[in-house]
């Protein structure tokens, strides 16, 4: 086994002694770097929930709030939608690959999870240009609310931001487990970063986009 | 790997243990994967007809809400591979979620009855 770590040193005292709840060396049995990822995802949900609900109470306190679908192109961003989620089903196909040791299945899986996030972006660039096009601003928008086109900006700003860090984090993992220079855990926490994206956007496309 | 002292022996027993789950949960291929990824697109069919079919305001919303709710559980479930995890590290990665729930649950009723 590569990279060993006390997770398998644990585990015969522990249910031994006290049981699952004992807690021991290494209490959840994950490695190092999953539980650091987890932190941090649990970290910027709620920097997504803050945002989220600071969108819903602007929303719901305000007189009125543009009707969605005349705004936004619902064709699109339902595309957009199948898009990340095929992109997240590739990710975890890509851990599969590299836990069974197939890593060019892995970084073939990997290449096509970085295709969708840049089709993405690509589709979120023009939505924007559009929007923006429309005469939407940051401080207003011709459809009323001010807050309606501020709240768009920042949210789905943000949630860009992650996609194209995640691009950037999914390109050296595919450059690295190119050269095998990577490991199925490194891969599997890379998923989950990929597939917390695509958590946050199944919030922000039904609360922004159809709500 | 294995060693003479009875605690070398627990080791490799251990490392065993683990590595054999791991190489069973490789196994498994991609079938669940698939699964998950079809019933994703479902409930996004799903939410598009909900929120373009004519349906009272509060009923849209639930069922909006639902939807999504039903979407992220798959995701964290499956993709995020949280359903396979020690039941301990899911119970410490799910209850920080406690404060996103006092974060709406303060802010809404004050946004909803706030007179215009």
């Amino acid at each position: 086994m590569t990279g060993a770590h006390p997770v398998v040193t644990d585990g015969a005292d522990e249910t031994r002694v006290s049981g699952e709840w004992g807690g021991g060396v290494s209490p959840f049995r994950v490695s190092w770097a999953k539980l650091m990822m987890w932190l941090f995802l649990l970290s910027d949900t709620l920097t997504f929930a803050g945002l989220l609900s600071g969108y819903g109470y602007s929303r719901l306190s305000s007189p009125s709030w543009p009707a969605s679908h005349e705004v936004f192109n619902l064709n699109l961003v339902g595309l957009m939608t199948f898009i990340l989620i095929c992109s997240s089903a590739t990710m975890a196909m890509a851990v599969t690959a590299a836990k069974s040791e197939r890593w060019a299945d892995a970084v073939r899986f990997v290449g096509l999870t970085i295709l969708g996030g840049l089709v993405f972006l690509g589709m979120q660039a023009y939505e924007w240009s559009h929007f923006i096009g429309e005469g939407a601003r940051l401080s207003g928008n011709p459809w009323g609310a001010p807050l309606f086109s501020a709240s768009f900006f920042v949210i789905t700003g943000f949630h860009g931001l992650h996609v194209t860090a995640g691009v950037v984090y999914l390109a050296t993992v595919l450059a690295r487990s190119a050269r095998r220079r990577y490991t199925a855990d490194g891969v599997e926490v890379a998923g989950l970063y990929w597939h917390f994206v695509d958590l946050v956007w199944v919030f922000i496309f039904t609360l922004l986009y159809l709500i | 790997m294995a060693s003479s002292t009875p605690g070398g022996l627990q080791v490799s027993d251990r490392t065993e243990a683990v590595a054999g789950h791991a190489e069973a949960a490789a196994h498994q291929g991609y079938g669940v994967y698939v699964r998950t990824w079809v019933w994703l697109l479902v409930f996004t069919l799903l939410e598009l007809g909900a929120a373009t079919v004519a349906l009272p305001r509060a009923v849209t919303v639930t069922l909006l809400v639902a939807l999504a709710l039903m979407k992220g559980s798959l995701i964290v479930a499956y993709f995020m591979h949280l359903r396979f995890e020690r039941l301990q590290f899911v119970y410490a990665v799910l209850s920080p979620f406690i404060f996103a729930i006092i974060l709406f649950g303060a802010i809404a009723p004050d946004a909803i009855f706030r007179v215009h």
